[in-house]
């Protein structure tokens, strides 16, 4: 229980159906003070009072578990060793696989519950399948996509059926004072949303080069290539304005040179997706799907196959803005909310066409 | 339900709440003329007597508090203030490694924002401050003194300091003394007088009386700065209008408490000791930290090897069994206690420790409950241990 208003409710729905509830708040700092303040965030004092408060109107017991040590060991680590190895990672996401779905979830198996409950909006019905929830806006099935078939056969995600616009009508009629919390949007462990800074004070600053990625010119220097991610256009600061006036765009970023590659629009765009580490892929060749390559981002109609732990998906259509690091997700349409037929860490987005 | 957790509070007496809601029918502030006022004056000042007349007092060295967080913070900034301006040389303030954070944080604060040097009296694996380690701190700085603090009792392992020992050689040196006794009034025999100590706090819900009110003994002669400025009810060292039925119904508990307590220290004591027997019995590689001598008589306290203390506490909540894990919390979360680790403890082990702690309506029922629940809870709690082992 976050002390947002889904998990609250999640927690009461899960109650209503007959389940022995017990609420948890993750402590994910050593210091919560050092932790994003207000009410936007996951982690504050404030969160776990609104939680507390939640359960007790709810009428479950409370908890707080200290997380700190894995949350900083399997998300915060591996988000700034991410970005050194240039690629642009997904804490949420990480959060659910390492997190939520495996040090809490074995924890509570260990000490006698059955599943863990979230707030999450997906559906997760009988028949065992994780769909989108029936908010598109709101659905999160793109960061859970990571979860093994173990790991949702102990899930309950209670809100999949309801949308966002329902789920505070239902806080607000069982007086759950969290119903009109703002949405939590950026990244918990970074306080001020700063994500640059952040990253320059655990990385330190590594100047290197900005660089044309059709002439190979140097257009400019940067003070740290994990600064940046695949697709951005703000922030370059170009001492070489481009030829025909166009605004250019963080096409790649190349740890080993410490460089950072730019170009034209145009230049973003990928046919072909490689990807690795397959999570619940369990096919070799899949037509006619959809593809996601980041959370809220647009689906893609695709041909996907695998081999060899290997995921390729030919896009039919060019997708823009593809990061290694990100999940490349997979979906079979249906109109009973998309089904997911699985997840891997995007290595590569290339094009057949390169440009000259 | 069997609730093992009286060092945390403990019920009230069914006469201190009479008291309390009798007192509390009648309208009257103590510091006014008329009559009404009067009466209350009367209430609050018979209160401070039979306070002084349980614990060796005299009345006037009762200060009405809020309970022992204030006294504590009275006592610790207010006569570090005091002595200070009579005295600019005296600017350190050394109290034990194990005090309650009442007495640790209020000195912390005098380092971080007064300049104070804090010196840490350190403990025995026992939990104890030696004579020794008092007399060589006096010897290498009495001059720069300003207060000494140590507890009667520490409110986690049970342990009970050697005051009058400590007191006589701060009283040498000439350093007020000033002991957190909130755990030991009515456990263990409590005199101020006797005691040698220059200030003393206590609190009414640890003794049976009502939460939010409390006091500190005070010495005539120890100078004290207020924290809290207004009209001077108390001495003028303590500002606020008296809770004249909370006043009255701290006295009522305070006196019964300390009345009865042989007899309830005896009692208590032995169904302890059936309660570690038991734990002993059924968890076998349990370590029964703190003392086994100089201890209070409702205390038990336990490091389960291999355990988390907040997984078990959880389990031992869902079977209706009640204790804790240790007194500091931050965000609900338990911090590895500083009693422990200042007792010798590593980090696993002050992790893994739960507190049971006995009281007046304490029974074998409650211990039996416990004993019949505790080996699974255990075992359920280690086979969680197993998941914050280094991955
Ligand atoms: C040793 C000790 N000192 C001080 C306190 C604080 O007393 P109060 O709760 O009355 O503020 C407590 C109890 O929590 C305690 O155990």
């Amino acid at each position: 229980m976050s002390g947002g208003v889904d998990s609250a409710v999640a927690a009461a729905r899960a109650r209503e159906a007959g389940h022995d509830v017990t609420g948890v708040h993750l402590a994910l700092s050593r210091n919560p003070q050092t932790f994003r303040t207000g009410a936007r965030g996951c982690c504050t004092l404030e969160d776990s009072r609104d939680a507390r408060r939640a359960a007790d109107v709810i009428g479950i017991p409370f908890y707080v578990w200290d997380m700190a040590e894995e949350f900083h060991a399997s998300v915060v680590d591996d988000f700034v060793g991410e970005y050194a190895a240039g690629r642009t990672p997904n804490p949420c996401l990480r959060c659910n696989e390492k997190i939520k779905f495996e040090a809490v979830l074995d924890r509570a198996i260990a000490l006698g519950f059955d599943a863990v409950v979230t707030g999450h909006h997906a559906r997760l019905g009988a028949d065992g399948l994780l769909r989108r929830s029936v908010d598109l806006a709101k659905d999160q099935s793109y960061v859970l996509a990571v979860l093994t078939r173990e790991q949702l056969d102990r899930a309950m995600f209670p809100l999949g059926d309801w949308t966002k616009e329902r789920v505070r009508a239902e806080a607000a009629s069982r007086g759950l004072a969290v119903a009109d919390k703002p949405d939590s949007h950026d990244i918990c462990f970074i306080a001020d949303g700063d994500t640059r800074g952040f990253l320059e004070s655990r990385l330190g600053s590594a100047p290197g080069d900005i660089v044309d990625g059709r002439t190979g010119e140097t257009l400019g220097t940067h003070n740290g290539a994990y600064g940046f991610t695949v697709g951005q256009r703000k922030g370059l600061d170009l001492r070489v304005p481009a030829a025909d006036g166009r605004p250019r765009y963080v096409l790649s970023i190349t740890p080993v040179t410490n460089t950072v590659t730019v170009g034209p629009r145009e230049d973003l765009e990928v046919d072909t997706v490689t990807a690795t580490r397959p999570i619940q892929m369990n096919f070799s060749e899949m037509s006619d799907i959809q593809v996601q390559l980041r959370a809220h981002g647009d689906v893609v109609d695709a041909d996907v196959s695998i081999s060899d732990g290997l995921v390729t998906a030919r896009l039919k259509s060019p997708a823009r803005g593809v990061a290694a690091g990100q999940a490349i997700v997979a979906y079979q349409p249906d109109p009973d909310g998309d089904i997911v037929l699985g997840s891997a860490t995007i290595a590569a987005g290339t094009r057949a066409s390169a440009h000259a | 339900m069997a609730y093992l957790d009286h060092a945390a509070t403990t019920p009230m007496l069914p006469a201190a709440l009479d008291a309390y809601v009798a007192a509390a029918r009648e309208v009257g502030n103590p510091s006014s003329l008329h009559a009404a006022g009067r009466n209350a004056r009367r209430l609050v000042e018979e209160s401070r007597e039979r306070v002084a007349a349980a614990l060796g007092a005299r009345p006037s060295e009762v200060v009405f508090t809020s309970g022992g967080t204030e006294s504590d913070n009275l006592a610790v900034k207010g006569v570090f203030w005091a002595r200070r301006t009579a005295g600019p040389e005296r600017t350190a303030v050394a109290s034990s490694s194990v005090e309650h954070h009442a007495v640790l944080d209020a000195v912390d604060w005098l380092g971080a924002h007064e300049g104070a040097e804090v010196v840490s009296l350190d403990v025995d694996g026992s939990g104890r401050v030696t004579p020794e380690t008092l007399a060589a701190v006096l010897g290498e700085r009495a001059d720069r003194l300003a207060v000494i603090s140590v507890q009667w009792a520490n409110n986690e392992v049970g342990t009970v300091q050697p005051i009058a020992e400590l007191a006589r050689l701060a009283a040498a040196a000439g350093v007020p003394f000033h002991t957190d006794a909130v755990q030991a009034v009515g456990q263990v025999p409590v005199d101020f007088a006797a005691s040698g100590a220059s200030a003393l706090t206590l609190t009414g819900h640890k003794v049976g009386g009502p939460v939010g009110v409390g006091a500190l003994l005070l010495g005539r002669d120890v100078p004290c700065t207020p924290l809290l400025h207004g009209g001077g009810q108390e001495r003028d060292v303590r500002s606020g209008t008296l809770d004249t039925a909370g006043v009255v119904a701290f006295a009522t508990a305070v006196e019964s408490a300390v009345k009865t307590r042989a007899e309830y220290a005896a009692r208590v004591a032995a169904l302890r000791d059936v309660l570690v027997a038991g734990v002993r019995e059924a968890v076998p590689d349990v370590i029964y930290n703190g003392a086994e001598g100089d201890r209070l008589p409702g205390n038990a306290h336990f490091s389960f090897p291999g355990c988390e203390g907040d997984a078990l506490l959880m389990l031992l909540d869902a079977q209706g069994v009640y204790c804790s894990t240790g007194s500091a919390c931050s965000a609900g979360v338990a911090q590895p206690s500083h009693v422990l680790l200042a007792m010798g403890a590593d980090d696993a082990r002050a992790r893994s420790s739960l507190r049971f702690t006995l009281g007046h309506d304490s029974v074998e029922a409650d211990v039996d409950a416990l004993l019949a629940v505790l080996p699974g809870a255990v075992e359920r709690a280690r086979r969680a241990g197993a998941w914050k082992t280094p991955r």
